[in-house]
């Protein structure tokens, strides 16, 4: 069976620095994958070649099986990459209502419908609500964006994603900056995650990563460093050495 | 599906009729909306001698509309738009003159035209900051305005387009020195144009629109072809701006390099900046407000005019047109505005919902 996301080789340089080296890498279907490594480890590089906003200087991806290496972000989203962003990137002056229900009818073909009112489409409607209910947005939806709790901006934030319905979703340090108060409930929300989605977690909070995630892979200096079960990635005395500890001193 | 704890206990088919109630809500007209058009259909009847000038503000109000789909709701900001102001206003008028009388047809023609313009231009605008987009509109507008002075054979140059001579508005109402044809015909297609750009701004392309606005990188993220979004409306804009100019030299039967010039551009967005972008009205109210205070001030002190109009663009822009009016409805208690950062800093001005 083809891996939900596939990297081959993939090598990304910026003039004379290799901020991805060689990384050849599989998102299993329905995984639950954390990506970890030290600052400066490239772990963004990366997010920004698979979701095209980089080209990279050699090497492949694959979705599903096929090649996406040369598509444009936005049609990697059409055939079910979604990411989050580590820093809220939402439409401050729209409500989460708009907000998803761009992203619903966006992917139901309703972008280039310009005749019909927003939410004249009963599918799009009660995919909306399934939203909101799941993300627990269901009583702020008329709120303007930029007045919510942030713990709430963060559900938001991975609500817009997940309404692009994706067979796999990228979430950067979803609970980041998210005070203790709130976390719970994101954290609760993202392990509700349905198990069709395979999610790739780039995370630095290792709480989070033993809690939600089956594999991980530590990246260090743009290049795999190692991949197994939290079990064995923990025991490493190698990660220990370049992450685990630093992240114990942070 | 994870049900929602502090959800009241509606069932989840009357929260989503609740939804879609609040999603539709925004395609209905306000009896303001219906008052306002009401008004000035009255104008008509009730208001003979000011025909002339009420053309006038229907044709800015048209063409203000058109720069605030772009402006207020994608966030393309131009210094500029009177190149497609004044490229409908030509094509017009030169369709009328060799020969083209009937006017609905010559709109249709000047409005095709300028859409064309505006499309082969929209990629100049897709990148680079606001400063980038203001310096290449108006660098376009003015490469039209240097086109159109020296293409004299075409185009009159500097003298003018002379000779257009119309023929009658779907081939009954004649164009009389009153304007009253000229007001009912401006008002009728600036209307029916309103009608479907409202209609746009509430669909889902509207939406997308809005979100670009907001954040381009988000708008990507959700698999928005952002730039194809910003060549459609641009193209859709240039062909309002043109079909505006188009009915300027139909119904004044004269076109002059005027229409291209810088000021025309300026004005323009003076007029929205008046009346507030990003929720359509602005551009008419903000035509109104503009022609009734360039009037005044102009029958007060003929020559310093322009001196109080940049004095009220400083404040309006300085105060902020959103504190202004939240001061004005705040001395109505039922409609307070909500407690909230309504300062907060936006590249373009919020839109409200229509």
């Amino acid at each position: 069976m083809a891996a939900a996301l596939e990297t081959r080789g993939l090598m990304k340089r910026f003039g004379g620095l290799v901020a991805t080296d060689n990384v050849t890498f599989r998102l299993e279907q329905g995984a639950r994958h954390a990506l970890i490594g030290p600052n400066g480890a490239g772990k963004t590089t990366l997010i920004n070649l698979l979701t095209g906003v980089l080209k990279p200087t050699s090497g492949q991806i694959l979705l599903q099986g096929e090649d996406i290496t040369g598509l444009r972000p936005e049609r990697r989203v059409q055939r079910g990459l979604a990411r989050t962003f580590q820093i809220n990137q939402l439409f401050p002056a729209m409500t989460p209502l708009e907000t998803i229900g761009l992203a619903v009818s966006e992917r139901l073909g309703g972008g280039r419908d310009w005749w019909r009112v927003t939410g004249s489409r009963r599918e799009i409607v009660d995919e909306i609500v399934e939203i909101a209910q799941r993300f627990r947005l269901a009583d702020v939806l008329d709120e303007r964006t930029s007045n919510l709790a942030y713990g709430k901006q963060r559900l938001l934030e991975i609500a817009v994603a997940f309404a692009c319905r994706p067979r796999v979703l990228l979430l950067d340090e979803p609970a980041a900056g998210v005070p203790e108060a709130e976390r719970h409930e994101l954290l609760a929300t993202v392990a509700a995650l349905p198990r069709d989605v395979s999610v790739l977690l780039i995370e630095h909070d290792m709480d989070l990563v033993f809690s939600f995630a089956d594999r991980i892979s530590v990246l260090v200096n743009g290049a795999l460093f190692t991949e197994g079960s939290v079990e064995e990635v923990s025991a490493d005395p190698r990660v220990r050495a370049v992450y685990l500890g630093e992240s114990v001193d942070e | 599906m994870h049900a929602d704890p502090t959800a009241e206990t509606a069932t989840p088919s009357s929260t989503a009729d609740a939804v879609r109630r609040r999603l539709v809500r925004k395609g209905r007209w306000s009896v303001a909306e219906i008052a306002f058009w009401l008004v000035a259909a009255a104008t008509l009847v009730f208001l003979p001698e000011r025909h002339l000038i009420l053309n006038e503000i229907a044709i800015i109000g048209l063409f203000a509309l058109s720069l605030d789909l772009i402006l207020g709701y994608a966030g393309i900001v131009s210094l500029g738009h009177a190149a497609f102001f004044g490229f409908g206003a030509y094509a017009a008028g030169i369709l009328a003159k060799h020969g083209l009388a009937d006017p609905l047809l010559g709109l249709a023609v000047a409005s095709l035209a300028t859409a064309l313009l505006g499309f082969a231009t929209s990629f100049l605008v897709l990148r680079g900051t606001d400063l980038t987009k203001l310096m290449v509109t108006l660098g376009v507008a003015l490469l039209l305005g240097e086109i159109a002075n020296q293409a004299s054979w075409l185009t009159g140059g500097a003298d003018g387009l002379q000779g257009i001579s119309m023929g009658p508005v779907l081939g009954l109402f004649e164009f009389d020195i009153f304007g009253t044809t000229a007001y009912a015909y401006s008002l009728a297609v600036t209307f029916v144009l309103f009608v479907i750009a409202r209609r746009i701004v509430v669909s889902p392309f509207g939406l997308s629109l809005r979100s670009i606005r907001d954040n381009p990188l988000r708008a990507r993220a959700v698999g928005i072809p952002v730039n194809r979004r910003l060549v459609a409306v641009y193209t859709l804009a240039a062909a309002y701006a043109g079909v505006a100019g188009a009915l300027l030299a139909q119904t004044t039967q004269f076109v002059s390099l005027d229409v291209l010039a810088f000021h025309r551009s300026a004005d323009i967005m003076l007029v929205l900046v008046i009346g507030g972008a990003g929720y359509l009205y602005g551009g008419l109210l903000g035509a109104i407000g503009f022609k009734i205070l360039q009037d005044i001030l102009s029958a007060w002190t003929p020559q310093y005019w322009q001196f109080w109009i940049g004095l009220i663009l400083v404040v309006l822009v300085l105060a902020g047109r959103e504190r202004l009016t939240d001061r004005v409805k705040a001395l109505w208690p039922r409609s307070r505005p909500s407690p909230d950062g309504k300062a907060q800093a936006l590249p373009v001005t919020p839109a409200r919902e229509v």
